[in-house]
This record gives structure tokens, sequence and C-alpha cells, in this order.
């Protein structure tokens, strides 16, 4: 036997350092209730405000009627790091009995053939308009009802500002261009970037999704099945143009690169800027007074005549397939409830709606925000598209890096895209679809 | 003149072959081999076990499992075996180029400024000047905090509109640059925040190693009739250099997998300006790609082994002679 060697030895602890990968498992309790015929579940959330408080309705909402059942809930964070951790939940079977998260594209990434069950037909489905459903199919099966309204991607804007600088709500591209000028040459802000907050660069190419589909109605079959890409489909490419454009034209604030979400929409509100590309659900942060100064509409396209906006569906709610027995029927009790007038009430009740609820037979109160209002027109006139995320499941995860990367000028438009379709490539390998 | 004074009574220790005791009368009478007599004076290999199992399973074998699944395209639930292909895909990344570049960058910027703040201020502070102790916690202070902390403090101070540092240099007529939010400043920023953050074990090694020095060269200097300058050039810095080699070494490998700053003052961003390897893998992982992300730590691993080692096997050699 040799000795042992002191640099081999450190060539394994630098090595160890190599491999964080703690899997911490805690056993999930699965002492059921007691005698007491009760019977608790658990529910898992993003920890938003805008999240936490309306399930905190629904569940005082819920149990008041099933006072059988009591909810208890479990939080988590949003974005990326929440994807982690709802997957690594599934993984290890400690997810809870139900959880709220996604549809679309982040849905199909939690391989839900495998651990999520199938409630195709259920009768918990029952009060969920159709029109939701394929935000939730997976290969022919139906996996969650919806949570929350769905909402608008496009731009938001201060009314106020609108009103005294005497503009109209673009139609065009070429309006909104002319628009954005004036208010730069007012001295507020035409265009404002929160790019702390990645995520928020992304809806001049995400909201652009209405137009594409407008010029390529086949375009997300097409792009599912790699036939089409970002950067060499013209409309498609017109997103990063529009989000290289508002630095280049100096509509951007200058402090874009670190202002925060919450910051953003302050701004916007206190009319120091005047147009903020984002999501209408924000708008639901707001005090009364100030959402009411904030309007909603669709990223102009090339043609008034197709003008329209992207539609974000509601969230999911699923069952993982660990919950079983008396908490699998409680579950699918909850779900139903927080899917029906009843629910979409509770949930009202906690945060201004900022979009239509997609449950049949209810219809927003006169008391929702302008967002809720301007969306709902867009939806009447049957001018919507649903996101690309929602038709698709190829979304790459590092648009919001590359977007920030084409608004802050250190990549050209054209990079940019071809940039996105390798990260969707590489994207749609991971899934194992077909044709890549 | 420098008195390079090497003492031969400095090695008072004799070979430790004397010092085997309560073993040698034993078995007076027998004559024993090289062989034998080392046998004799070690430990059973099997002493090693209980510690080289645990070191076995926790870390050997997960590091091979990994070099393993980085040849793989896998998911939680089921692996692919797709050759090379994950390093040909973390190559051609557009943002592990600048990753790649930005963490050399942070690294050397880092560890340069800690070794040379490091001894400006170990100097000052093994000095005679007032409150020392106090300066010394003061100094230290700064390694005690939490770095996630730190970088979400620091992300407020610098902030362009509200934050401390912009209210402060418009006071004095300086428009503060958005220091995170701009691609060419952010990675610098950081940086900078990192060394704030690290000097001060940068300066507690030193302070351990300048203490260490014995006090005959100073007064040799002394006698000789050199100044301050000498005493530094000549005594201190040559005789600090092991402090010297540790901090470099400490600080080059904390700097090349830096990651909790980063990714708390900047995500990486703006775009990926500030991006370093760490921070591409984590987002890798967070994405889904875990074989590409696996590929990227066994990169990031042979990287670090390929600066490290030569630069460890260096610093040792010097260390014996000096």
């Amino acid at each position: 036997m040799k000795t042992f060697r002191p640099r081999f030895a450190i060539a394994m602890v630098a090595a160890s350092a190599l491999v964080p990968l703690a899997a911490c498992s805690s056993s999930s309790g699965s002492g059921s209730g007691g005698g007491s015929g009760k019977t608790e579940i658990t529910l898992l959330t993003d920890s938003a405000d805008t999240t936490v408080k309306p399930a905190a309705a629904e569940i005082a909402a819920f149990e008041k009627a099933n006072p059988t059942i009591t909810v208890k809930t479990e939080t988590r964070p949003g974005g990326s790091d929440g994807d982690n951790i709802v997957k690594t939940k599934l993984s290890t079977g400690d997810m809870a009995d139900v959880f709220w998260y996604n549809s679309g594209s982040l849905l199909a990434a939690l391989s839900p053939a495998k651990t999520l069950v199938d409630l195709t037909n259920d009768p918990a489905l029952a009060n969920t308009d159709p029109s939701f459903l394929p935000a939730v199919t997976q290969n022919g099966k139906v996996y969650g009802a919806p949570w929350g309204t769905a909402m608008g991607g496009g731009i938001l804007y201060n009314k106020d500002v609108y009103a005294k600088l005497n503009l109209q709500v673009p139609k065009t591209w070429a309006e909104f261009e002319s628009n954005s000028d004036k208010i730069k040459a007012s001295g507020i802000t035409a265009v404002l970037g929160s790019f702390k907050d990645t995520w928020t660069s992304q809806l001049f190419v995400l909201g652009d999704y209405h137009n594409v589909a407008a010029a390529n109605p086949s375009f997300a079959t097409d792009y599912t099945a790699n036939k089409v890409k970002y950067a060499t489909d013209q409309a498609a490419e017109k997103g990063f143009e529009k989000t290289a454009e508002a630095k280049q034209k100096g509509w951007l604030n200058a402090s874009a690169g670190s202002t925060t979400f919450a910051q953003g929409i302050k701004l916007l509100a206190s009319g120091r800027a005047a147009q903020y590309p984002l999501l209408t659900f924000p708008v639901g942060t707001l005090p009364p007074a100030q959402a009411a100064k904030i309007g909603f509409f669709g990223i102009p396209g090339d043609d008034a005549s197709t003008n329209g906006a992207t539609l974000w569906e509601p969230g999911g709610q699923y069952i993982p397939k660990t919950t079983t027995g008396a908490k699998l029927d409680a579950a699918k009790k909850f779900i139903a409830f927080v899917a029906s007038p009843a629910g979409s009430d509770a949930y009202t009740s906690a945060a201004p709606p900022t979009g239509p609820y997609l449950v049949k037979g209810y219809s927003l109160p006169a008391s929702a925000p302008p967002v809720a209002k301007d969306l709902e027109a867009y939806i009447t006139a049957k001018a919507t598209t649903p996101a690309l995320e929602f038709l698709s499941p190829v979304k790459g995860p590092s648009l919001e890096q590359i977007t920030v990367a084409v608004a802050t000028g250190q990549t050209s438009a054209k990079d940019g895209a071809a940039q996105y379709d390798a990260d969707v490539t590489k994207q749609a390998k991971q899934l194992g679809l077909p044709g890549w | 003149m420098v008195i390079r004074s090497r003492p031969e009574e400095a090695t008072p220790v004799g070979p430790r072959g004397n010092a085997g005791a309560g073993r040698s009368t034993r078995r007076p009478g027998r004559t024993r081999s090289d062989a034998q007599n080392l046998r004799a004076r070690t430990y059973s290999y099997w002493f090693y076990a209980p510690a080289g199992l645990v070191y076995g399973l926790i870390f050997v074998v997960p590091t091979v499992i990994a070099f393993y699944y980085s040849l793989t395209r896998w998911t939680l639930f089921d692996s692919q075996f797709i050759g090379l292909d994950n390093f040909r895909q973390f190559f051609s990344e557009q943002s592990l180029v600048s990753g790649l570049k930005n963490t050399l960058i942070y690294a050397v910027v880092t560890s340069g400024l800690k070794v040379v703040l490091g001894m400006v201020f170990a100097v000052l502070l093994t000095g005679p000047i007032r409150s020392r102790g106090f300066l010394r916690s003061v100094v230290f202070f700064p390694v005690l905090v939490s770095t996630v902390a730190v970088g979400i403090t620091f992300s407020m101070l610098l902030q362009p509109d509200t934050g401390l540092v912009a209210v402060v240099l418009s006071k004095v007529g300086i428009t503060s640059p958005d220091w995170l939010g701009n691609p060419s400043t952010a990675l610098l920023s950081v940086a900078l925040v990192d060394v704030w953050k690290g000097v001060g074990l940068a300066t507690l090694i030193y302070i351990a190693g300048i203490l260490a020095i014995p006090k005959d060269y100073y007064e040799a200097v002394d006698v000789d009739g050199g100044g301050a300058w000498t005493k530094f050039r000549n005594v201190t810095l040559p005789l600090a250099r092991p402090a010297t080699f540790t901090v470099i070494l400490l600080s080059l490998i904390g700097g090349l997998r830096s990651f909790d700053l980063i990714w708390t003052m900047t995500g990486g961003g703006p775009g990926f300006s500030s991006d370093v390897i760490a921070s591409v893998i984590y987002k890798q992982y967070q994405a889904g790609f875990f074989g590409l992300a696996t590929a990227g730590n066994v990169v990031l691993f042979v990287l670090v082994s390929l600066i490290v080692f030569p630069l460890f096997r260096y610093f040792n050699s010097r260390e014996v002679e000096s």
C-alpha cells in the first residue's frame, strides 16, 4: 500500500465543492386529521401578495361552505426559483395536496403525465370555461382548473398623461412611435424599463404575439414543429426590434437597468412615466385611486385593422399523484370551488380583477379597474390571441436575459432573436420534442 | 544593508526518528529493516476507513457520478446518454464566453485588491496607532455579515435615483452612474463590494503573518539606519510571503467560484454582462438543463484546478525555499 498523497486529497476536497446536491426531503406527515372526521389538505401558492391574499379569501369562503375540510397554505417564491421548487417537490413526492402554478409551457416542464392527477371530464371542472382547457392539456389529457383571472400583456399607460398631451391609444406601431416621441419631448419617461426584475423586459416580444399570429396564423404549430424561427420570420423578429427601439430612440428611463418592477409600477402611477410594457396583473396591487389612472392597450402592429391584444391565460390548479383517498376528494372539491362563480367572488373580494375570470356565467363587477375593462373590450371584440407560451410547449428560459441585453443596447435585435432561437432549441431537446 | 540572517540554530528540531517514545525499548536485541521500522511506526491504514467511507460516500461517489451525468441529458426522472454534446453546447454558448471572461476579471480584480488592501490595513493595524483593537474589529466586521444581506443592502445603496451613494455624490455635484444597471460598470461594482466584504479576512491573515515576524529583523534595520520603507520592503514584504500566498490562493478560489454576491446584486445582468460561470451554471439548473449544468460544473472544476494547482505547487515550492 502506497502512502496517501496529499495532492490527491486536495484534489478531492476541491472536487467535493462541485457537488452541492443535498436532497433534503422531509417526510410529509400522513396523519389524516385524527378521529374528528376533518380532512386537512395543503395548498402551495407563490408568495406574491397578489396571490397570497386571494388564496386566503378563497380558503375562508371554501371552509365556510365545507366545514369538514381545512386547508393550510404553504408559499414558494415566484419566477424560476419557484419553478425549481415545484419540480423538486413533485419529483421527491413532497408536493402539497393542491398547488397553484402556471399553465401553458411551464406545465409541460412538470411531466404532468407522471406527476399530476388526470382531471379530464372531472366534475371539478364543471364551471371552467372551455377556452381555458388548451392551456392545461397535455397529450389530450386535462390536468388543471383555473385560478385567478386572465391577463393582458401589452402596454400599461397613464391615462392622465395621455389626456394632458392629447394622445390617442395607438392602433399601429407608427402611432405608438409618434406618441412616444411626444411624451419624451414633454420630459416624461416615454417607455419605462425595470430590468432589475428581468422578466419585465420580455413584453415587447411576448406581447407582440397577437401581431405575429395575425401575419401567420399557423405560427404556433409551425414553431412547435421547428419550422419557423424568430430570427428568420419577419413578423416574429419585430418583437426584438421593438425592444431595441425604446433604447435607440431614447424613450427608456436612464436607470432602467436597476429599476425594480415595484418601483416601475409606482413611477407609472405617479405620472413620471407614461407607458410601461407589462402584464396587467400588477395594477391589482395599487390603491384603487391609482389603479383608476392606468389603462391598457395591446402592442400595436403594422396594420390598424388587425389591432388586438395578447392574452395570458389564468394559472392552473393541479393535484399531484401523491394526493390520495379522502385528501384527493377534498382537493377536488377545493379546486372546483375556486373555479366557480362563488370562488371568483371570493377572489375579487381580496384582489381587484385585472382581467376576466375564465369561469362560466361570471362577468366582471362594475368596480373592476380600467385595465380589466380594456382587456374585456378586446375579448368582446374577439381581438385577442393567447400568448405563444399557451399554444406551444416551446419557450426558452433565457428570453428575459436576452431581451435585457437587447433593450440595453448590448445585443442587436437580430442577434437577440438568433440567440433566443438557440435557447429554444436547448429547451425543446430537454423536453424531448419530436423534430428538434 | 539588509541582514540576510539565517541562523543555524533556527532549525533546532532534529530528525523525528528519536521521538518514538515508549516503543524503542520493547525488543532491544532485534535488528529491524527500514520497512519494518516504518510499519512499526505508523498506524494501520484501517484507521482511515471510517472517515474514508463517509468521505467516499458523500464526496467521491457523487463527483464521479457527476462526471457521468455531464455526458447525458437528464431530468429528475430519466437520463439519455448524448456523449460530449453538453460540452459542445456549453462552449458554443454566448453567455459562456462572456461568463468565462467575467469570471477571470472578477477573480483577478477581487484577489488583487484584497492582497494590496489587506497588506495596507495589516501594516496599519500592527503599527502603533490609537484604538487598534477597535479598528481591527471594524475591518473584520463585514466578513461576519451574511453575503446575501450585503448584496441586498448594497443594491439599495447603489440605486441611481434613491440610493445613498447617488445622493451623497450629487451633493458633491457628481451624477452617479447606474452602478449595477449599466452593463459596463455592473461587474466591477459587484467586485468592489466583494472586496469590501472580504478584505477583513485578508487583513486578518496578514496581521497574523506580520506579527509572526521576529522583532530582531526590524531592530537590525534600525541598527543599519533604515527607515520605515526599508522595513516594509525588505522585512515585512518578503517574510509575510506565506500570508500573501494564502490570501492570493483563498481569494482567487473564492473569486473563481463566486456566486452569491453576484446573484443577489445583479442576477448576472443586465443581460449577461455580469454573468460568471457559476451563475451561468445556476441558470441552467434553474431552466432544467441538468445535463448541461452538470457539464458546466465539470468545466468549472477543471478550470479551478488548472489555475489553482499550479499556483499552489509554485507557492509551496517557494515557501520551502524561503
